[in-house]
């Protein structure tokens, strides 16, 4: 957590933009309604979970736990080239700190094939919301399946968003915009797509691995 | 201070000052924090007036039903009404207009903490607007399901809910990102000397308003998307044929509605705490216990939602804590009222058009919080809930409170934002209007709802008809007085006489700059050396 000085108001300059525990105490505050709007998508994920614990169960086999495997250490990994390239800024190493960002966008994307391959599967036997066979199944089926695709589905899109904000600030940096003394846009975008790794965390096991 | 006026009225007003372009771009490009809040201002007063004409035309069809509209067009005119008063206008309200024309002002700053994002919300704000104004004319036309969206119907109505819960949607990431701006401004931004405890008590309120936009709004924004993806790929989770429970999407509806209520009134309440200062001449009394009970009700707010769902199906172990919880809301809010009322105590008393809309905002908020006991306490909630009781209870609180503390405000700063000033007889003549029609309009359905008259209704029995017209009279006693006013203010913005820096006497920064104010605000960024309300 950030700590801002708050208590003592006089030892705040009047600093114009460009203010960096204001940036930062931006940024934070932006996750915390981040983690409202999933936590309302988790929040449901637990109702129904418990109303229909069996068809959860059922239906987390038929999910294919490589897939979720693969994706959960690509995203860690990209987690870890996020934060070196915030270091390596730091310290000055620009063209590192670039490396380490394409790393990061690549392992996004490779996520985002991934979830395209596991979804196409998926779709192709017949599993989307509202398809003739899922309509047979029991409701709580129905229900796993359609949190499933809503769940991943807006992950996904925040890692779409990642990748774009991150080839932002690749260019950013290549133009020095971020340079060793002014790092806080890289920073703060590393602290996004952390939290977009942690929601990964959560959704792993609520989806793959409860059988 | 006569010295620092000279000079400062030398440097031209944020009106004059050239920015990177001119025109009209130089409004909707413009990040200075005034003009972002000007233009707020216009687009809310706007939407208001078009939401106040439906109002009044559901007036006309209550007088004798089905003459001039239809069932359905009813229907609509409802939920467009509720749709525009709440998303459109009171929401945003004063935070948005008020809240970015003096926020930096008050706490001594140049802008707030993101300009680019404020403008960015600004923007969020015309984009969503001009979605739900286009979902009426536009798929299966305007929606019907009233302003709540409650699911399943709001699934399988023909009606454009999709394009309407779009603009709602975005208008809740404008309210978020505000929000985001006022926390860090406040945190960030404040003058030399400026410490929690000599802030104005209006930013206080944005400061405990702020916060509730922030932790409450992604909720129903995400909750809205949902029913977006139940419309297009019957996704289930509010649609009992599918497995899923409509209660759930009550239960998050109002998990955010309900701390909406904060997010409209406690801005009126912050602006009345700075006004009865001005008004009496004397320090306002209490200062901590106002400030504190402003984050008290955002608190205590996030935990009452369920009182809304008392007649919905929830346990009865719930549905008493609700009840408790709900009655502790009016502790803090009696702690305000009083305080405001001790600060009128021995003051001297200059008694001007805003202090008139704010005696009134007193009045009328009172009666709307004990009616909100009356409906806090189960057992007559079970009698009143489907009732005009709760729709006399709700313009009470929204209309009667945020309304009047915002037209309040308007007329206390409309010198300082336009440096003129306005009739103050026709100010008080339309104060005069409003508050007897507003009365005449909104208690009869006090009546009404004692005597069973259900809300939402098109039809109704002949024993209502004297009060529904009783009703509708008031209503257009309370147009004409929304005529006199809108026309006094929009006349003293051409023909107003010279306002002066500091018509009412006031103690607050706002008071100390030139009106209209310079582009950067202050020449010099001013040292706070003691509380914001200091008379002698």
């Amino acid at each position: 957590m950030i700590e801002p000085k708050m208590d003592n108001p006089d030892e705040i300059a009047i600093k114009e933009r460009g203010d960096y525990t204001g940036a930062k105490m931006g940024m934070w505050i932006f996750l915390f309604t981040e983690v409202l709007f999933f936590g309302v998508l988790f929040l449901l994920y637990s109702v129904f979970r418990s109303r229909y614990a069996l068809d959860f169960h059922a239906s987390a086999k038929e999910l294919d736990i490589f897939f979720g495997t693969a994706n959960t250490a690509i995203l860690l990994t990209s987690s870890l080239t996020m934060a070196l390239s915030i270091a390596l800024v730091r310290k000055g190493k620009k063209g590192l700190s670039i490396l380490c960002q394409s790393v990061t966008i690549v392992l996004g994307i490779i996520f985002l094939i991934n979830k395209y391959v596991e979804w196409g599967a998926h779709i192709s036997s017949g599993i989307y919301p509202h398809s003739a066979l899922l309509e047979q199944m029991s409701r709580g089926k129905v229900i796993f399946f359609s949190l499933y695709y809503v769940m991943t589905g807006l992950h996904g899109l925040h890692v779409l968003i990642g990748i774009c904000v991150i080839t932002g600030t690749l260019v950013f940096t290549a133009r020095e915009i971020i340079n060793r003394e002014d790092f806080v846009k890289l920073e703060n975008t590393g602290l996004y797509w952390h939290f977009v790794d942690i929601i990964w965390i959560y959704l792993f096991p609520l989806f793959y691995l409860i059988t | 201070m006569t010295s620092a006026g000279d000079r400062a009225a030398t440097q031209p007003s944020f009106y004059h000052t050239k920015g990177k372009y001119s025109g009209i771009l130089s409004w909707i490009l413009s990040t200075d924090h005034k003009r972002i809040g000007i233009m707020y201002l216009a687009a809310i007063l706007t939407f208001f007036l078009i939401g106040v004409t439906l109002g009044l035309m559901m007036r006309i069809n209550l007088i004798s039903p089905g003459r001039f509209i239809t069932a359905k067009t009813y229907n609509r005119l409802f939920s467009l009404h509720g749709v525009i008063q709440i998303f459109l206008f009171i929401i945003p309200g004063i935070p948005a207009s008020l809240g970015n024309f003096f926020l930096p002002i008050l706490i001594g700053a140049k802008d707030v903490a993101f300009p680019r994002i404020n403008l960015m919300s600004w923007w969020l704000y015309m984009i969503g607007g001009g979605i739900v104004v286009l979902s009426i004319f536009t798929g299966g036309g305007a929606p019907d399901t009233g302003w709540t969206f409650y699911a399943p119907y709001s699934i399988r109505t023909t009606t454009n809910i999709s394009l309407a819960l779009c603009g709602v949607i975005l208008l809740g990431f404008s309210s978020i990102f505000t929000g985001l701006n006022f926390i860090t401004t406040i945190h960030r931004l404040r003058a030399p000397g400026m410490g929690y405890f000599r802030m104005p008590l209006f930013i206080w309120s944005l400061y405990a308003t702020a916060w509730t936009q922030v932790l409450a709004t992604p909720v129903i924004a995400i909750t809205l998307m949902l029913v977006i993806l139940e419309r297009f790929f019957a996704i289930g989770f509010f649609e009992p044929a599918l497995g899923g429970d409509p209660l759930l999407y009550e239960h998050l509806f109002w998990m955010y509605s309900h701390p909406a209520v904060y997010i409209m009134i406690l801005p009126a309440m912050g602006v009345v705490s700075e006004i009865f200062p001005t008004f009496a001449k004397r320090t306002v009394f209490g200062y901590r216990a106002i400030a504190f009970s402003s984050l008290a009700i955002a608190f205590v707010g996030y935990l009452v939602w369920g009182h809304h769902m008392f007649t919905s199906g929830m346990s009865d172990f719930a549905r008493v804590i609700f009840s408790l919880i709900t009655f502790m809301v009016a502790v803090p809010t009696g702690v305000k009222v009083f305080n405001w009322l001790a600060t009128l105590y021995k003051g001297s008393i200059q008694l001007d058009s805003p202090l008139l809309f704010s005696l009134s905002f007193i009045f009328l908020f009172s009666i709307a919080g004990l009616t909100g006991l009356t409906i806090g306490s189960l057992s007559l909630n079970l009698y009143l809930h489907g009732t005009y009781f709760i729709v006399g209870h709700f313009h009470y609180t929204m209309f009667g409170g945020a309304a009047f503390g915002f037209f309040a405000g308007i007329h206390y700063w409309f010198p300082k934002m336009t440096g003129r000033m306005f009739n103050e007889r026709a100010a008080k003549t339309a104060w005069f209007f409003m508050f007897i029609g507003f009365n005449i309009l909104y208690f009869t359905m006090f009546i009404l709802g004692l005597q069973g008259m259900p809300r939402r209704y098109f039809q109704y029995l002949p024993q209502f008809r004297t009060n529904h017209i009783i009703s509708t009279v008031g209503s257009w006693i309370l147009a004409v007085g929304l005529i006199i006013m809108f026309g006094n203010l929009i006349r003293a913005i051409f023909k107003g006489k010279k306002a002066g820096m500091n018509p009412w006497g006031g103690k607050t920064l706002e008071w100390q700059i030139p009106s209209p104010p310079p582009a950067e605000n202050f020449e010099t960024i001013p040292v706070i050396e003691h509380g914001p309300y200091k008379y002698d």
